[in-house]
């Protein structure tokens, strides 16, 4: 157990430099930063020597290597665009999009996995037949087309909503939550459904072909045989089996989530990290992107490095395969 | 923050009885900093002339106007005497006087200050007593007023106990205290700061200026960022905003059928034009080898003579520009009407200056365009390229977002560009000196901007007398530049942005050219 949840992190070592290494590149092409923070009346001369002092007419590697020293201790410097340490602007969003990316978790589950399993049981009514079509909407509309859509129905149309913003948040700590008032929870609800849409509709279609699967195996019938009532089988029996294989993904969603909140995050003015990463490409802000997808990379590292050890406990083959070696 | 937010309100509930007329207010982009001296665009200004007053004000025509002087005069050629308000008081309650003006034009003069470009003339400044200042500048500097007009007067005690007495150096890994504080003389408190969330703005009752005539009557002013233009427009609609500076060009039809919304048109102080390269021996991105088309005057008059204005004005613009044969709108000091003629639109007479200048068969070129700086920036530069290559100029576009279009024109790898202009001293020079002057001018700001290589002895000797002359010799100055701005096209340029603003029409506002509200001047019904 221990040597493989070392070897695990081992393994996310060069994936991560990797990451940086990727994100790190690409930030030479997004554009000049000093240009920007210089404004349209700065001289070449105070130009070069703002590029001397952020050295960046080092070389390439000669940054990376600095920014990697500095990375490993959570150092990522001052925000170009806003004068703030990297870290701070971070802290501060990062329960924004935290709590959005929960809110629409639980959407997708709450919601996705009670349609699959009526769609699963009643394969031709009318109701699973909409809910399938809804689903398809909801996997091939654009997330920042619905957002704008609820928006033009809940907000502009018939104004019970808001349709920006976070509402009214309360300090815990460093946390800020929007749960505890009125508007927070009203502000939270159409951005979380825009985020967990397709996340329903994956969970839904998911439950419904598991819930098929398993109610065409023996033991359901023998189940049957016995006199269970529908209720017991269909709910102790049959959708506790298809639950692994949703929890798995839903947990791997989880990281989807978090990273793709960026699209929703513009469209509802979410004051998030993902909007933040957004208003940073805008300015090349490079400090502010690189330490965003290093954390995003670190996430998914993260939620993957969890998934593979509840396989390790869930799944005892592993182990014996492990232990006959 | 929170809690200070709610006791100024309740402190603001008392002293204007339960009359709260709040402004909700909305725009793409946050302002980047609080610091009045560290970046100047207008994002940041927009906030801090709330707050911060500076020794001259703008009035409602963009001329000049007392502000925390009553009055000044040029008493010597190199001095300018500034006699100061009496009694006022910063928002923290420290009094006003002239050593603070001393500390904020150093401050400013700081080589981490955006300010540069305002007090680039200015030697030192002395004062004289606790309410007269003097400014002492190198050279005459006429248009000195209209510089000073932007430099925002700080409180050296507060500034320094602070530890804020220089504006932020990207060198610091902390925090400036004034990057989210604010301690100003101006209309308005800064009262809570939130950045990309909301910005708090509340009425300052003891401010000098309520007295005058024509000022309104807004308590609190909520600034609240959104940067998508759907989203935006929606909570306008939805009347969760009130006022929207920068509404997309398509919604304003809509926006104007809307009950209770109105737009506000008016035009600004920027201009749009094409810049080219006309210095290099032989074209970038381009099939011809050996020469420069662009160095021939005759081609650069077909390419501005290809250029269909009008219908660029209905059709991309909306109706939304003035088209101009100029470097700057009227509202500049140095502006000639005389001077403001297009060359006319004539595909025809484009295709024999291009014969005639050695292309029969036209040649290609590549039209570099920022898609996300001015308003419907890349469908301008798409209109354009397809006018070309009507006359045989087969020009391929390359659009993209400001970061990386600044670089590269920047690196001076471009052959023809889109660019626009403000003018925030609404003084000629600051667009000469910037656009036309040589590159290779020894004075600080000549060129820096002139990417094309544009370099001709007479304009920069033009530009040196408007930077010393005074009066009527330098008008002629002006006008004479502006003659050989339109003959010798170094630029073409296309038109002045106009700036709708969207409210709702129960707040009445002031529609200016330097696109900034004052919301000293606003009321709500």
């Amino acid at each position: 157990m221990f040597a493989f949840v070392i070897s695990r992190l081992l393994q996310a070592i060069p994936v991560m430099l990797t990451v940086s290494f990727i994100s790190f590149a690409m930030f030479t092409y997004v554009g000049d930063p000093v240009s920007i923070m210089l404004g349209q009346d700065a001289t070449e001369a105070e130009r070069a020597a703002l590029v001397a002092q952020l050295g960046l007419d080092q070389p390439f590697f000669v940054q990376f290597l600095k920014f990697i020293g500095q990375a490993v201790q959570g150092q990522f410097g001052l925000s170009y665009r806003l004068s703030r340490p990297v870290a701070e602007l971070i802290a501060e969003r990062a329960p924004a999009t935290l709590e959005l990316a929960l809110c629409a978790a639980f959407i997708a589950m709450a919601v996705g996995v009670p349609m699959g399993v009526y769609t699963g049981l009643y394969r031709n009514s009318i109701l699973s037949r909409f809910f399938l079509t809804f689903s398809l909407i909801g996997v091939s509309l654009p997330t920042f087309l619905i957002g704008i859509l609820l928006i033009l129905a809940f907000a502009v149309g018939l104004g019970w909503l808001p349709s920006f913003g976070r509402g009214d948040v309360v300090q815990i700590g460093w946390w800020s939550t929007g749960f505890l008032t009125v508007s927070g929870l009203k502000a939270m609800i159409l951005p979380a459904i825009t985020l967990g849409l397709f996340q329903l509709t994956l969970i839904m279609r998911l439950v419904r072909a598991e819930m098929m699967e398993v109610l065409r195996t023996d033991y359901i019938k023998f189940a049957r045989a016995r006199g269970l009532s529908n209720r017991a089988i269909n709910f102790g029996h049959a959708l506790k089996n298809t639950l692994v294989p949703v929890i798995t993904i839903a947990g791997l969603q989880l990281g989807a989530i978090i990273a793709f909140a960026i699209v929703t995050e513009t469209v509802f003015q979410w004051p998030g990290m993902g909007l933040l990463f957004i208003q940073s490409v805008g300015s090349a802000d490079v400090p502010v992107m690189a330490a965003y997808l290093m954390l995003i990379a670190l996430v998914f590292v993260t939620i993957n490095l969890i998934v593979d050890l509840l396989y390790y406990a869930v799944d005892p083959r592993l182990r014996i395969g492990k232990g006959a070696h | 923050m929170r809690i200070r937010l709610f006791a100024a309100v309740a402190a603001l509930c008392l002293s204007f009885g339960a009359e709260a007329r709040t402004v909700r207010w909305s725009a793409s982009g946050d302002p980047n900093t609080m610091d009045p001296h560290s970046q100047n665009v207008g994002t940041v200004t927009m906030v801090l002339q709330q707050v911060y007053d500076a020794l001259i004000q703008r009035t409602r025509t963009l001329g000049l106007g007392p502000g925390l002087a009553t009055r000044w005069e040029q008493v010597e050629p190199n001095r300018w005497r500034f006699h100061l308000r009496e009694g006022v008081r910063f928002h923290e309650g420290q009094a006003f006087t002239s050593d603070d003006v001393v500390f904020s034009i150093t401050r400013a003069k700081q080589p981490t200050s955006n300010f540069g470009i305002y007090v680039d003339t200015i030697e030192s400044a002395v004062a004289v007593d606790p309410l007269t200042v003097d400014i002492i500048t190198r050279v005459p500097d006429p248009i000195l007023p209209n510089k000073i007009a932007s430099v925002f007067i700080m409180s050296r005690g507060w500034s320094e106990a602070n530890g804020a007495a220089r504006p932020q150096n990207t060198r610091q890994r902390e925090e400036l205290h004034t990057t989210r504080n604010t301690n100003g003389t101006g209309a308005f408190r800064l009262s809570l700061r939130e950045p990309d969330v909301r910005t708090v703005l509340t009425r300052n009752a003891d401010w000098w200026g309520w007295r005058e005539e024509g000022t309104g009557n807004v308590t609190e002013i909520v600034f609240r960022p959104i940067a998508s233009d759907a989203t935006r427009i929606a909570a306008l609609l939805s009347g969760e905003v009130d006022f929207v500076m920068d509404p997309p060009l398509q919604d304003l039809q809509r926006l104007r059928a809307a009950p209770g919304v109105g737009v506000l048109e008016g035009p600004e102080v920027r201009t749009i034009f094409l810049a080219m390269d006309v210095a290099r021996p032989e074209l970038l991105y381009s099939d011809v080898r050996g020469r420069n088309p662009l160095a021939d005057l005759r081609v650069r008059r077909a390419l501005y003579q290809a250029i269909d204005i009008q219908a660029i004005q209905r059709v991309t613009m909306r109706g939304q520009s003035l088209p101009t044969g100029t470097l700057f709108p009227e509202q500049v000091n140095g502006y000639v009407r005389e001077e403001d003629v297009r060359l006319p639109f004539d595909a025809a007479r484009a295709r024999a200056l291009l014969a005639e200048a050695g292309y029969p068969n036209g040649f290609e070129i590549t039209l570099d365009c920022p898609n996300n700086r001015y308003i419907n920036d890349e469908q301008i530069c798409q209109a354009i390229a397809s006018m070309w290559t009507r006359v045989g100029i087969r020009t391929r576009l390359n659009a993209m977002p400001l970061g990386p279009f600044f670089a590269k024109i920047q690196r001076e790898d471009t052959s023809v560009y889109l660019f626009g202009w403000g003018v925030p001293t609404l003084d000629a020079l600051y667009s000469f000196q910037s656009l036309l002057a040589s590159r290779a001018g020894g004075q600080q700001g000549d060129g820096i901007w002139n990417y094309g290589g544009y370099s001709n002895p007479a304009m920069d000797a033009l530009i040196n007398r408007m930077r010393t002359e005074t009066g009527d010799a330098r008008q002629d100055a002006i006008r004479q530049a502006l003659h050989i701005f339109r003959e010798d096209v170094p630029l073409i340029p296309l038109h002045h942005q106009m700036i709708p603003w969207a409210l709702r029409t129960s707040i009445t506002i002031p529609h200016m050219a330097n696109n900034q509200p004052y919301f000293r001047w606003a009321v709500v019904n």
